[in-house]
């Protein structure tokens, strides 16, 4: 009987979706071992966000809100999951990949003694003994692993997990703080990248332009907007600062699974199409006949982007009215 | 007999075809489209080190081995033989002070090219020598504690951007080759005309002039060796930059073998990739075949100059071998294109005018058919 | 631990980086027959890019600061010296080889590093985020764990690398005060942290533009020195904690189909696709 730590991510006083994702692997994880599966939410006035975890699946909800955690401080954050993780007696502590949980999550690993796997998209194994399924080398091997110590923590990838389903509200119980010694990191400020459009990891529809654009990214906004789709780029566009690095999608930027995903002046290049080719349907638009990613999209289309991605819009709002 | 290359010369090699890859392929076209010199390209080369590869380490350079600077030379090519020829032309012209230079004059004339990014130019060849070099007619005339030079240089490299030429020049006409003289004329004296750059089939980025000596006056402690030296001079520094030249082919040659396979593979007729017919796969086989039998006459003719042993013949032996090589490469490749090859849209048409240069330069084709001959006839 | 911070120029910075010996990541990656390991065959190796950009990192705070000493750590076997060399022809001034055989986890690594931290006495460690064969992102937050310091991970800078900042080589890293300012790259967009030193940075692809190695870096790199030491010099057991069992491919995508024109597109996407 082996019980899960779902710690949960949120940002400005809402609870991602990823967490949701996450709790759902903590049930598929819980159905196995016959444990109970614990929600964490930890950061400054997060009770709502705590009831919301609660709706969603999860056997009880630990919160540990105090305004010496208001900032996702790995030092302060990992000592507080330990403790959390400890009180439940986790024997799995799950986390949704995400930057957070990325910088977080290892340092809890050490206070547990646990060996940790990122990015886990699957569950292999028989019955209680679990092992996990991740990717290597940029998505191009998918490696069964095992953890051979007696707590594991996974970070899991929300787009191969489906959403938690609302329920019936857990109950909530507060937290206490372990001794927190002042840490050595200080956070001084959050430049966020604010946007009307939906986020990029949880759209319906992605549109995301490459070094094709030149840095003139109107195309591949106009036509996003009009499907009411997210905006992603690539590593090319990002480095050469034409868009933020929260629109990136790859191995290193996000990874989305969106229903439909259209490439726009887009190659192809292996650490881009890691972070995309779980996604439903794509379609590539390039002048390059010979680029990879007409290898891996179900619809191409050879050509100009300036000119065949305004046609598209255009072609896309005469059908809808 | 070890053919592996150690790990450093992986690692210079390595240096060299990463710099041909993202800083020179990427504008080598336009370079050839409007014959401008590359000078941000070459300068980022100087700060890596890609140049004046021959100097030794006590006049400044690195005390690369020949072998090394063919290594790199074949990168530099495979990314434009024309900036690679702007690039290696210092060697040319620094050599025959290496070679028969006083100590002073290589301090003088060499050590500074290590020191910041500067161009120089080896003066042999005339309007009327070209293949016939010893028949040169530029006259060196003793004037006091001076020379005055007057006569005309053609197809000169570099000629134009340079502030440094090794000019060959004869004492006396009467005794052939028995005259001819070098010399270090420094900066842009009175009397040096400089023509216009040339308009070339190929090697655009490539600076070619013709000078002019109008009594341009030397000092005499510019003379590098005595009187007379300047032919054994010059035979001598073409004994060490053949190997160089001939893996200039080699690398504009394995340049347009990379761009035949990877456009076999991908073009379709008759329902799949040509890739797949014969035809094509003979041409690719014999391209990869004798490439590589050019670079390895090349790296023995280079190892023997390291030897300090003559390699007259084995230098010969590559330079004939690897230009004509990379020229039937260079028309192969086009041929495998098509239609596409003869388009300016496309690589290889470009690789195919590069590369005839090296089978007429540093000694044509022919001229080193009789140099292999006459060894063998001795 | 840690030498006294340092803030002031012309103090002496000591700055460990990890150099990890990976296949070349441009190149096609599969499975071998009965999933043990990837084929070997034909691979070709190069340095980790993200260590590559810490390798790159050191060095500029290094000429910043006008003096110090840049040492980079690997931990694999004997040919794990050749991307060493390569980071010692950047610029780097010494190696130290951790000589293994084993596949070590990245656990086992961060314990490692952490003796050779207490043996060296750094200022700042930086690592990559990620190696990108494991792509487990692990290595330098367990190390900050085990050492007690504190950690600013997927560092990078806010003028983008075509910037002019970026071609005059400015840091990304701002070292003042006994502490290193950190621009971090996270979901959402772009955090700023303070890290006391010694601390551990990770770097995101957006630090910088590493350099060559110049020709006159690989000839002098020749002679620098490389130690040699094993796990059990240091005390370590690398017995993983996370084992890889077993490789398979992933499921491949299906090959589509190039269509003539926009309206083609658009009449596949709502009728065959049903996306819109």
């Amino acid at each position: 009987m082996s019980n899960v730590l779902v710690v949960a991510e949120h940002l400005n006083q809402s609870l991602k979706k990823s967490s949701l994702h996450a709790l759902e692997a903590a049930r598929q994880i819980a159905a196995r071992t016959g444990g109970k599966v614990y929600g964490l939410v930890v950061g400054s006035g997060v009770g709502e966000i705590a009831k919301d975890l609660a709706r969603h699946g999860a056997d009880e909800v630990l919160v540990a809100d105090d305004a010496r955690v208001e900032h996702a401080l790995a030092e302060t954050w990992s000592k507080v999951i330990e403790k959390a993780a400890r009180e439940v007696s986790a024997t799995y502590v799950v986390a949704p990949a995400g930057s957070q949980a990325k910088d977080v999550l290892p340092r809890v690993a050490v206070r547990l003694e646990a060996g940790m796997a990122s990015d886990v998209i699957g569950f292999g194994g028989e019955g209680a003994e679990l092992t996990f399924r991740r990717p290597m080398w940029a998505g191009s091997v998918i490696a069964e692993v095992e953890v051979t110590t007696p707590v594991k923590v996974l970070t899991v990838r929300p787009t191969e997990f489906p959403q938690a389903q609302a329920g019936a509200e857990a109950p909530v119980r507060a937290l206490d703080l372990p001794d927190l010694d002042t840490p050595r990191t200080q956070f001084v400020e959050f430049r966020q990248v604010k946007s009307a459009r939906p986020e990029l990891t949880e759209a319906r529809i992605v549109v995301s332009g490459g070094r094709g654009t030149k840095g003139d990214f109107s195309p591949v906004e106009a036509l996003a907007d009009e499907l009411g789709a997210a905006v992603g780029a690539t590593r090319a566009v990002v480095d050469a600062g034409w868009m933020p690095n929260d629109l990136q999608v790859g191995q290193t930027g996000k990874t989305v699974a969106p229903e439909l995903y259209i490439a726009l002046g887009i190659s192809g290049a292996i650490q881009h199409v890691a972070g995309m080719k779980g996604s439903k349907v794509i379609v590539a638009i390039n002048k390059d006949p010979d680029a990879p990613i007409f290898q891996i999209a179900d619809y191409g289309l050879v050509g100009d982007l300036f000119q065949l991605a305004p046609e598209l819009q255009k072609a896309l709002a005469a059908a809808k009215g | 007999m070890n053919f592996e290359l150690t790990e450093e010369q992986i690692a210079l090699r390595d240096t060299a075809r990463k710099f041909a890859k993202e800083v020179i392929a990427p504008v080598a076209a336009k370079y050839d489209r409007t014959g401008e010199f590359p000078m941000d390209v070459i300068s980022k080369g100087f700060e890596l080190g890609l140049m004046n590869l021959c100097v030794p380490a006590e006049y400044g350079g690195l005390g690369l081995s020949k072998v090394d600077q063919t290594l790199v030379v074949e990168e530099l090519a495979a990314g434009c033989v024309g900036i690679a020829t702007s690039m290696g032309a210092n060697d040319l012209a620094l050599l025959p002070i290496l070679i028969g230079g006083s100590h002073e004059q290589k301090e003088r004339f060499v050590r500074p090219f290590t020191e910041k990014l500067r161009f120089a130019s080896f003066c042999l060849t005339e309007p009327g020598a070209g293949s016939d070099a010893a028949g040169l007619s530029t006259t060196a005339v003793r004037d006091g504690d001076h020379y005055v030079l007057n006569g005309s240089k053609m197809w000169i490299t570099n000629g134009g951007v340079a502030d440094q030429y090794t000019v060959f020049a004869t004492v006396d006409k009467a005794k052939g080759h028995k005259g001819i003289t070098c010399f270090v004329v420094e900066g842009r004296p009175e009397g040096l005309g400089i023509g216009a750059p040339e308009d070339k089939l190929g090697q655009r980025a490539s600076n070619t002039v013709a000078l002019t000596f109008e009594n341009v006056r030397v000092p005499v402690e510019n003379r590098i060796g005595e009187e007379g030296d300047g032919w054994r001079i010059a035979m001598a520094t073409l004994d060490f930059s053949r190997p160089m030249t001939a893996m200039f082919a080699v690398g504009v040659g394995r340049a347009a073998m990379e761009h035949a396979i990877a456009y076999a593979k991908e073009r379709k007729q008759f329902g799949q990739p040509i890739a797949n017919f014969q035809a094509i796969q003979f041409m690719l086989a014999d391209m990869a075949t004798e490439l590589h039998a050019a670079r390895l006459l090349t790296l023995e003719a280079a190892w023997l100059v390291d030897q300090g042993k003559k390699s007259t013949l084995q230098s010969s032996y590559a330079k004939r071998f690897a230009a004509d090589t990379a020229m039937k490469v260079c028309t192969d490749a086009v041929q495998i294109f098509g239609g596409y090859g003869y388009s300016k849209e496309y690589p290889v048409e470009k690789l195919f005018r590069d590369a005839k240069l090296i089978q007429i330069y540093e000694g044509t084709s022919q001229v080193q058919r009789l140099v292999i001959a006459r060894e063998l006839l001795k | 631990m840690g030498r006294i911070a340092f803030g002031a120029t012309e103090e002496n910075v000591k700055i460990l980086c990890g150099v990890k010996r990976v296949e070349d990541p441009d190149q096609k990656i599969k499975v071998n027959s009965d999933g043990s390991w990837i084929v070997l065959d034909g691979i070709n190796y190069k340095p980790n890019p993200y260590d590559e950009i810490a390798v790159e990192e050191a060095l500029r705070i290094k000429e910043a600061q006008g003096q110090g000493e840049v040492v980079v750590v690997s931990i694999g076997t004997e040919e794990s010296v050749t991307e060493m060399r390569h980071a010692m022809a950047m610029g780097a001034d010494r190696g130290i080889l951790v000589k293994t055989a084993d596949r070590v986890d990245s656990d086992a690594a961060a314990r490692i590093l952490a003796k050779i931290v207490e043996r060296e006495n750094p200022d700042l460690v930086i690592l990559g985020r990620q190696a990108v064969d494991s792509d487990q992102a692990q290595t330098a937050q367990l190390l900050a764990e085990y050492l007690g310091w504190g950690q600013a991970t997927f560092a990078a800078k806010f003028e983008s690398l075509e910037s002019d900042e970026e071609k005059a080589k400015k840091p990304g890293l701002q070292v003042a005060d006994g502490k290193v300012r950190v621009i971090r790259e996270i979901d959402g967009g772009l955090e700023v942290v303070d890290v006391q030193l010694p601390a551990v940075v990770s770097t995101e692809l957006r630090l910088n533009l590493p350099r060559y190695a110049s020709l006159p870096g690989i000839m002098k790199a020749k002679k620098k020195p490389v130690e040699e030491l094993t796990p059990a010099d240091l005390g370590v057991d690398t017995a993983p904690k996370v084992k890889v069992r077993k490789l398979s491919s992933p499921p491949e995508r299906k090959a589509g189909i190039i269509v003539p024109d926009v309206a083609t597109l658009v009449e596949k996407l709502r009728n065959e696709a049903k996306v819109i």
